[in-house]
């Protein structure tokens, strides 16, 4: 199984995708950062006036992470759709169900070898926010939490990929349709935003990606959110394992 | 040796979809140690079919498989430990080299971490693979694409080797290589490989399977084969030809085809041949006999005789 994640990750960093979408992704979430900074930079002095105002973690580290969640949101699709779907189009698929693994063990070696991509990412991502400590004092709790909450979304958001790969034998449909998956169930709170339809809005409040997420960067860490987010990796991985076995069944 | 087979299976049945579109029927294989077994169709016999579910890539809708005495059902990991398998497209990673691509079959397949470096050293070697080392696969020929596919299906010295028409889409001395290759894998492992290439068949295999619309149609050694291609037919080239009557006096004789002035074909019964009598005469009446030839069918011939039995067979009971 371990064998299998790292020659996923050691698979994709032979491709220039890793390496395009680690430095582009840097490059827009620095000049966001930047300009997080220079924001910061001159309101602080009507700031330090009102007392209890917020501080430079929520005013630069908060922020930055609701974008970092946004550019995930975009660029989980076009790492997750090759899982499967490209195996399955150069026929080397055979190549593992032949060996002496289980199709858990396959699903989850994929798994972990592309969320180990993304907790690259966001490790170099949060040594911004960090970097700041050098001439600021940071709420490290607030940082964690909002981290915590990222890693949670993003290995949401790879077995939701992983899952719609093991679906089709073209990596485009499943970028596509995994894009319009995650979209969908992050917007699709904006229903509860009218007071007509309260009953259903909760429900599709709860299904919300974000709305677990903006606890958690507030520094809030919710067992429910928590429990809601493994609730989704585990029920896509599930999903997967069901679909490549009764692949092997017709 | 022992006698109870390294892979048996038996009533493998497969449907595609619905009930009514049967890949495969009720088909039965057995492979001993050593043995090189060839399965012969046409296309979309359901020869590639049949080699996923032995090699655990299709789950059959009935029927049990055993490989080395492991249920590949109720067992999969035991018993997938024993096959390797090359699909009809050698399944790579196009990015990696030969190298790291075989480090890390030697791994999914649980070769013990110490004994992987020999494994893939061992495997480079046999197949021919040694100067190609560092190259990436993506960029190598097909046929050295081929023998990676086939490396990677016995770098764990697996009991039986599967091999799903190793030689397609290979120049003629690149063929030439991978049957000498295949005869190499065949003296550690069992082999079964599937083809439509007849004479493939009669160079490198012990036993020979011919499967059509599903269904087995005949299963006997090669020996059996050639014993099927025998036509009773003598071609004989006579400069100085006796009449055609003389010709069949000789006893055994049924029929003379006369092919040319000096070209004759002699049909005969089964049990008695003629050669020895009809040399003698054209020794002592000076016919200048200059060519004598048993002929033989061709293999394709004994190969569409065995289908289009079947398929007339087939017919009938339609009828009835």
């Amino acid at each position: 199984m371990f064998t299998l994640a790292r020659n996923e990750l050691y698979r994709l960093f032979l491709s220039p995708l890793a390496w395009v979408i680690l430095a582009l992704c840097q490059l827009l979430i620095a000049y966001l950062f930047l300009t997080h900074i220079d924001y910061f930079m001159q309101i602080q002095g009507k700031m330090s006036a009102i007392p209890g105002a917020p501080g430079v973690t929520e005013m630069i580290a908060v922020p930055l992470m609701n974008n970092t969640a946004m550019i995930l949101l975009l660029i989980a699709p076009l790492i997750t759709m090759r899982l499967v779907a490209e195996e399955r189009r150069n026929n080397s698929l055979p190549l593992l169900l032949s060996a002496p693994l289980s199709v858990v063990q396959i699903v989850l070696g994929k798994y972990l070898g592309t969320l180990s991509f993304f907790i690259v990412l966001l490790s170099l991502i949060s040594l911004m926010p960090l970097s700041l400590s050098l001439g600021a004092s940071l709420d490290y709790g607030v940082i964690m939490s909002g981290l915590l909450g990222l890693v949670l979304l993003v290995a949401s958001f790879t077995a939701i990929g992983l899952f719609l790969s093991s679906l089709t034998a073209q990596p485009t449909i499943a970028a596509i349709s995994t894009f319009a998956f995650l979209f969908l169930f992050w917007i699709i709170d904006w229903a509860g935003n009218t007071q007509i339809m309260a009953e259903t809005t909760s429900l599709f409040n709860w299904l919300s990606l974000l709305r677990h997420y903006e606890p958690l960067l507030q520094g809030e860490v919710n067992s429910s959110d928590v429990a809601y987010y493994l609730i989704i990796i585990v029920a896509f991985l599930a999903l997967t394992i069901r679909r490549l076995d009764a692949e092997r069944l017709n | 040796m022992s006698l109870s087979p390294l892979l048996s299976a038996t009533a493998l049945s497969h449907h595609y979809g619905t009930q009514t579109q049967i890949a495969v029927n009720n088909i039965n294989i057995e492979i001993y140690k050593g043995e090189v077994v060839g399965l012969l169709g046409p296309n979309g016999a359901g020869k590639s079919t049949s080699m996923k579910m032995l090699s655990g890539n299709l789950a059959p809708t009935q029927g049990q498989i055993m490989i080395n005495g492991y249920d590949l059902l109720s067992q999969p990991k035991q018993a997938k430990a024993h096959i390797g398998y090359l699909p009809e497209q050698p399944p790579l990673y196009k990015e990696l080299t030969v190298k790291e691509f075989l480090y890390f079959c030697a791994k999914i397949n649980l070769i013990p971490s110490k004994n992987i470096n020999f494994a893939v050293n061992t495997v480079l070697e046999r197949c021919g693979l040694g100067d190609m080392t560092k190259r990436l696969i993506g960029n190598l020929s097909k046929g050295y694409q081929q023998r990676v596919g086939i490396a990677q299906a016995i770098i764990h010295t697996p009991a039986v080797v599967i091999l799903d028409e190793p030689t397609s889409g290979l120049d003629p001395i690149q063929i030439r290589e991978i049957r000498h290759l295949i005869r190499d894998i065949a003296t550690e492992h069992s082999v079964i490989l599937s083809t439509h290439i007849l004479p493939e068949v009669q160079m490198l295999c012990d036993r020979v399977q011919i499967i059509n619309d599903g269904k087995f149609i005949f299963s006997d050694t090669i020996a059996g084969l050639n014993k099927q291609r025998q036509a009773f037919n003598l071609l004989c080239t006579l400069l100085a030809p006796p009449s055609v009557t003389s010709l069949q006096k000789i006893s055994g004789v049924t029929a003379v085809e006369t092919l040319s002035p000096s070209q004759f074909c002699l049909h005969y019964q089964p049990d008695l041949n003629p050669t020895a009598e009809l040399l003698n005469l054209a020794v002592t009446q000076n016919w200048q006999l200059t060519e004598l030839m048993p002929e033989q069918h061709s293999l394709e011939d004994v190969f569409m005789n065995i289908i289009q039995q079947e398929q007339e067979s087939a017919t009938v009971e339609q009828i009835i």
